[in-house]
């Protein structure tokens, strides 16, 4: 039994190795696809073109305006006199915000009254209006608490925020421990659904089934050969993570890898359920694909789970994708114990042993 | 120069795909009003051909001129004037027969009188008018073939071009469909028909043979066998030892082709040889029989070489106790379609027994079933003394299988799929080598050991084929079409090997849909229809069948008369 499953899997690896057309799949697209990312898919908003309708020539507005060129974030792109103009350029998105310094602010700060200030957004891009708005209210914060005096301010709770695990809220530190994940997803997937799609394509299959391999058998010779590549590749893509593009990885990457086993084995019963009930390759893509778009959408990668409705939270938990991205996350970013770990993992091993034990039922359905 | 000028003219045509080359310095003239047939093996370039007068593909060399007009800058002058009827027929099978008519008129942009005229006599014609509401997926693959020439028909084409219209069609369906096109040629049309069946190409009024994309001859079928005449001969032989004495016969040197026919040899002797005695060859006489075409495309092919000279490599000798296959009431349905309906047949050790019949009649799937690929519905199957409802992985060990694609893995070399498959069999250690080196030495690979096995000529990969399939020394060898569209030299090697192997003990089962592979077999099964209607020697079923009085009934004619005995039983034709 030995000798059939070791031929078998010496079979695979070496089709697999020497098909140039997965060689490539395997190498280049999940290379491509980290370089993106990390540079491409960034939360943060930098270099925000701002205009300046100020009205008030005076020293505090003046001020104000400069705290907000001096800020690093924003830069002016146009000034104004009137409303007009700037309405217009909102519009056209030559700025992505209007900061309106009416007529009296500099005087009603000198009077201890309450200033107001105008600050026009472009709804249009609801995520980095509210991102904007963000950075404005925190130089608006500062500059208040140095013009108003002391007795002026209420009793003096002050709110001092620190973010933990991701100090200075990097997107990449979020970003590429879940992209990780993703991308050992789809290699994954593909080949296992394409391998036996494949081979009863090209009429293979019945060779193999043929020969005196047992259901069983098969399963295991196709399963290895898709472990040990995402296996890898998830290792690749973390150690570029960590060394082109410093991500820290403060975990435990024995606690790392375990959780891979078990994403990949489950990736796999996936892939060979889709395999065994597509007739050809093109079927087994679209299968892949066809899963893979809600998979994600519903694996915590960009939106939080916590934020969706109750049945689309019900959803993710047959999704191994969102425990494999929470781990990712807690061994990079904050050294998870193997104990806050097992939430995630046993959820893993349950969807492994239904499908690849769902798949072993297919296939000697078929095979009898 | 009297007559009608040709309605196609190929003028030195070369055509490459890449570093392969496809057509090699092509010339050659089609005739108004006459069947040209398009004989050659699969990947001779017959296709290439087709799709290159068609105006599909340019020449990369030479010229064809298609009805008065280039091929490539001509195209919009004779498009409307050819019918085109590639291998995988362009019909839609989810539309009935009247709509994929309609389609195509609608296509042809046919004037409502025209349409209605033109598709009302097609119909006749075709004989499909009690199935137009039916849809095409789910006609007979007969049924299909006909109805897609009646596409190409729609048109009044005065060029048809069909690309092996005929393949894997029952007997009834080909007679059919030469009756149609035989008076389509009577109108003036010229017919280009494509073909690997080398018996088609004495049916057609002038043939053009391709193998390995070059001309090798073209003329009258009868001016090619011409030259054959007297030394064409039968010899009857003995029930036992038919392979043997076959190998006995190719290698006199008087003889340039021995082919087993039922249960006679048929002789091709070389030119100017005497004949030899019939003791030597072991019979008692020879008869004087009618050249046939595909004797002198052999001859043609072998010239002066020396016909494969190969005593079989040794093997095992099977102890030969009761029969190894045994089908037993095998049924099997696929929903609410029977596809093998009580399937009863038994094969003795070491005889070769054929499941002939057209596709989608029900062999493969009984081939199938014995296998142990697909469980029976109904009925039980015993291989090699194993009960295949019980232990299947059992038998599995003691059966080898080979299919029509040769299914090996394309882009391994030799070596490591010789390598894969000794061990999936459970070889090991110096057994697993020694089979190996055995492999090798006998089907003579070691030349291309390392080698992608895609890559291979036609020939070796078959041989590679073969060569897996017996790794594990089977006792029962199952082969799907094993020799269908490889040339008549590389078919007469195979079936050598597989008589030496049943000469060991070895039993063999064959599913075909082609007579000539047919006769190799010492038992046949015609299966028809989901059943087996008949069972015999294929002498038998020629001398019951074939019509009484025929001079020299072929399978052929002793088909299509039990596919008629059946169908009148049966009170109409079955889809």
């Amino acid at each position: 039994m030995w000798c059939r499953i070791r031929s078998l899997i010496v079979k695979e690896f070496l089709m697999l190795w020497k098909d140039r057309k997965s060689r490539f799949v395997l190498l280049v697209p999940p290379i491509i696809q980290l370089v993106l990312f990390a540079n491409a898919a960034t939360f943060e908003v930098r270099d925000v073109a701002l205009g300046v309708w100020q009205e008030d020539r005076a020293g505090p507005a003046t001020e104000l305006v400069r705290r907000f060129t001096g800020s690093g974030t924003f830069r002016i792109a146009a000034a104004y006199d009137n409303p007009r103009a700037a309405e217009d350029d909102i519009a056209a998105q030559r700025v992505k915000a209007v900061l309106h310094v009416g007529q009296g602010f500099s005087a009603d700060i000198a009077a201890g009254r309450p200033a107001r200030l105008q600050l026009l957004l472009d709804g249009r891009r609801s995520n980095s209006a509210l991102i904007i708005q963000n950075y404005a209210a925190a130089i608006i914060e500062r500059f208040n608490l140095e013009h108003i005096p002391p007795g002026a301010r209420g009793a003096g709770l002050e709110i001092q925020t620190r973010a933990w695990f991701n100090a200075n809220f990097e997107s990449r530190w979020f970003i590429l421990p879940g992209l990780a994940v993703l991308l050992t997803m789809v290699a994954t997937l593909l080949i296992t659904a394409l391998s036996v799609a494949r081979e009863r394509e090209l009429g293979t299959f019945d060779q193999l089934l043929v020969t005196p391999l047992r259901p069983m058998e098969i399963l295991v010779g196709k399963t290895a050969p898709a472990l040990c590549v995402g296996f890898v590749e998830a290792n690749v893509i973390a150690a570029i993570a960590v060394g082109a593009y410093g991500v820290p990885f403060v975990g435990d990457i024995l606690l790392f890898d375990a959780g891979i086993v078990l994403f990949v084995l489950s990736a796999i019963g996936i892939g060979l359920v889709i395999s065994s009930i597509a007739k050809t390759q093109q079927q087994a893509i679209l299968g892949v694909f066809l899963l893979l778009s809600p998979f994600t959408v519903l694996s915590g990668f960009t939106t939080p789970i916590a934020n969706m409705p109750q049945w689309c939270q019900a959803l993710t938990y047959v999704n191994p994708i969102r425990y494999m991205i929470a781990l990712s996350r807690g061994v990079f970013l904050q050294d998870l114990t193997w104990s806050l770990a097992w939430p995630m993992l046993w959820p893993m091993m349950v969807i492994a042993a239904v499908t690849l034990g769902y798949a072993t039922w297919l296939f000697a359905r078929k095979l009898q | 120069m009297a007559g009608p000028p040709p309605a196609v003219i190929i003028d030195g045509v070369v055509k490459r795909f890449g570093a392969s080359t496809a057509l090699q310095d092509v010339s050659a003239a089609i005739a108004p009003g006459a069947i040209t047939g398009l004989v050659g093996p699969d990947g001779a370039g017959k296709t290439t051909l087709l799709r290159l007068i068609a105006g599909l593909l340019e020449p990369d060399a030479g010229s064809i001129t298609v009805l008065g007009s280039d091929s490539v800058t001509g195209v919009a002058r004779f498009q409307r004037d050819i019918g085109y009827m590639p291998q995988r027929s362009g019909l839609y099978e989810d539309l009935t027969v009247g709509e994929n008519l309609r389609l195509c008129a609608d296509l042809h942009e046919l004037d409502d009188e025209t349409r209605g005229e033109r598709l009302a006599a097609l119909l006749g014609f075709t004989r499909l008018s009690p199935f137009v509401n039916r849809l095409a997926g789910q006609l007979s693959g007969g049924m299909k073939q006909k109805l897609a020439l009646a596409t190409a028909l729609l048109a009044r084409p005065r060029l048809l071009l069909l690309d092996e219209p005929s393949a894997g069609v029952d007997p009834a369906s080909r007679r059919e469909l030469w009756r149609i096109v035989r008076e389509m040629a009577g109108e003036g049309v010229a017919v280009i028909w494509s073909t690997t069946y080398l018996d088609e190409a004495e049916r057609c009024d002038r043939f053009l043979l391709l193998q390995n994309g070059r001309l090798l001859a073209s003329g009258a079928p009868e001016s090619f066998t011409g030259g054959l005449s007297d030394r064409t001969f039968l010899l009857d032989l003995p029930d036992s030892g038919r392979h043997r004495a076959q190998r006995r016969a190719a290698r006199h040197p008087a003889v340039a082709d021995a082919t087993i026919q039922g249960g006679s040899l048929r002789l091709v002797l070389r030119q100017g040889a005497a004949a030899p005695p019939p003791q030597a060859l072991g019979a008692a006489a020879l008869r004087p029989v009618r050249p046939r075409f595909e004797d002198a495309f052999v001859s043609l092919l072998q010239g002066d070489a020396t016909a494969p000279d190969e005593e079989p490599a040794p093997g095992t000798v099977v102890p030969a106790d009761g029969a190894t296959i045994v089908a037993q009431d095998l049924t099997c349905d696929f929903g609410r379609f029977r596809a093998v309906d009580h399937v009863s047949f038994s094969v003795a050790p070491g005889e070769i027994f054929g499941l002939l019949g057209p596709n989608g009649a029900g062999k493969s799937t009984t081939f199938r079933m014995l296998c142990g690929l697909l469980e029976p519905t109904e009925g039980s199957a015993r291989v090699a003394g194993v009960d295949l409802g019980r232990a299947r992985a059992a038998a599995r060990e003691r059966i080898g299988y080979m299919s029509q694609r040769f299914s090996l893995y394309a882009n391994l070399s030799v070596r490591d799929n010789l390598d894969f498959f000794s061990g999936v069999y459970g070889l090991s250690g110096s057994r697993r080598a020694r089979r190996i080196a055995w492999a090798t030495e006998s089907f003579e690979l070691g030349a291309v050991i390392d080698a992608e096995a895609g890559g291979l000529p036609l020939g070796f990969k078959q041989r590679l084929a073969l060569a897996c399939a017996l790794l594990h020394e089977p006792r029962v060898l199952f082969l799907d079409e094993p020799t269908s569209g490889v040339d008549p030299l590389m078919r007469r090697a195979f079936w050598q090997r597989i008589g030496s192997l049943a000469d060991q003990g070895v039993t063999i089962l064959v599913t075909s849909h082609f007579m000539d592979e047919a006769e190799y077999c010492d038992r046949l099964g015609i299966v028809y229809a989901g059943k087996l209607i008949a069972t015999g020697r294929p002498d038998e079923l020629k001398r019951r069948f074939g019509g009484p009085g025929r001079a020299e009934p072929t399978l052929e004619d002793a088909f299509v008369a039990l596919i008629d005995a059946h169908d009148d039983r049966a009170g109409a034709r079955p889809s």
